[in-house]
């Protein structure tokens, strides 16, 4: 299930829907078609159960690599063996890529309108950065869109912006918090939200996290 | 939106997977849309509480379930489907359709842009 390239000149299309997913839009078409539901409401619900969809394990791997150098290593080399060693593998076997927010560099994914999206590892991305304006807006002007949505990084920070495919998905190693020497993974992993991993936001210090 | 969709009555739908504090869990992002659909057309009064417990009860208890429940979600939404067709929304042919065209513009369409029906070639064609 793996040693493909991760060119586009296979025959592989980007998008795919399983038996199910399609299912699910076609019902959505009909009921919206008929007025008996409104796909902005749908979102809304399914929002208040961001939390609640998919097993969610990108926090526990970047709670690993704060804690363990030698698995942080290892994830930076092959994020996708690392990843597996935690016994989190991806439905179609995907390649990951961990990329590491620094003080001089922060990361940035910016493709979640795909089914690509690795929201195994990540959980659902936010709603609103799933407009397509965002994609091509964070391409071209990332800084401003991060301050938008309230953060606002120094001048100097290089800004680093990553496209995933059907082929290698991203995830935003954020930096390790101050005030977390001697926290367990567990309560490391608490500090990890979806928005660090996605690079929209930071890890949460341990004051917020409370 | 309403704070009453946590306490909507589908959470009390037979074996619906929870987690330790009660909540609806999804295994998959599919899942959680198609429980958020039912709950809304509960809601709007569509179909009562029994009409729906008696469609999901008919596909948990069909002969070749899956022992680890991983197929849940499955049944849901086999049941809503049936439930809307029996309804008269829909028809199952015309559902089976649009299964087939979203499948089709799913990849029809390229990386970074919106899954979007009109992406499927064969819907373009017929207009």
């Amino acid at each position: 299930m793996s040693g493909h390239d991760h060119g586009h000149d296979d025959h592989h299309p980007d998008n795919h829907f399983t038996d199910m997913e399609a299912r699910v839009k076609a019902l959505e078409t009909v009921l919206t078609r008929k007025g008996l539901i409104d796909p902005a409401a749908i979102d809304a619900i399914v929002e208040t159960y961001e939390t609640k969809v998919g097993p969610r394990n990108g926090a526990r791997v970047v709670a690993k690599a704060w804690s363990d150098a030698g698995f942080s290593d290892w994830l930076k080399r092959d994020a996708t063996a690392a990843i597996a060693s935690l016994g989190f593998t991806g439905r179609q076997g995907e390649h990951m890529r961990a990329v590491f927010n620094t003080p001089d560099t922060h990361n940035l994914v910016v493709c979640t309108l795909c089914s690509c999206y690795p929201w195994a590892v990540l959980g659902l991305p936010p709603v609103w950065y799933k407009a397509p304006s965002y994609r091509s807006r964070a391409v071209i002007d990332p800084r401003g869109v991060l301050a938008e949505f309230g953060l606002a990084l120094p001048a100097d920070k290089k800004i680093r912006v990553w496209d995933s495919t059907a082929e290698l998905r991203y995830i935003v190693v954020p930096e390790r918090p101050d005030g977390t020497e001697g926290l367990d993974d567990e309560a490391l992993a608490d500090l990890v939200t979806r928005d660090s991993m996605i690079g929209t936001g930071l890890a949460l210090s341990p004051e917020a996290g409370r | 939106m309403s704070a009453c969709n946590t306490t909507s009555p589908l959470v009390a739908s037979a074996q619906l997977p929870k987690s330790a504090d009660g909540d609806p869990v999804f295994a998959e992002p599919w899942q959680a849309a198609a429980f958020a659909m039912t709950v809304r057309l509960h809601e709007q009064g569509v179909f009562s509480w029994s009409e729906w417990a008696e469609a999901l009860s008919a596909e948990l208890h069909k002969p070749n379930r899956k022992a680890d429940g991983i197929d849940y979600y499955d049944c849901w939404v086999a049941a809503l489907s049936h439930l809307v067709a029996a309804l008269s929304i829909t028809s199952g042919p015309e559902l089976e359709a649009l299964v087939r065209s979203w499948q089709r513009a799913a990849e029809a369409t390229p990386h970074g842009k919106p899954i979007a029906l009109e992406n499927d070639p064969r819907r373009r064609e017929r207009k």
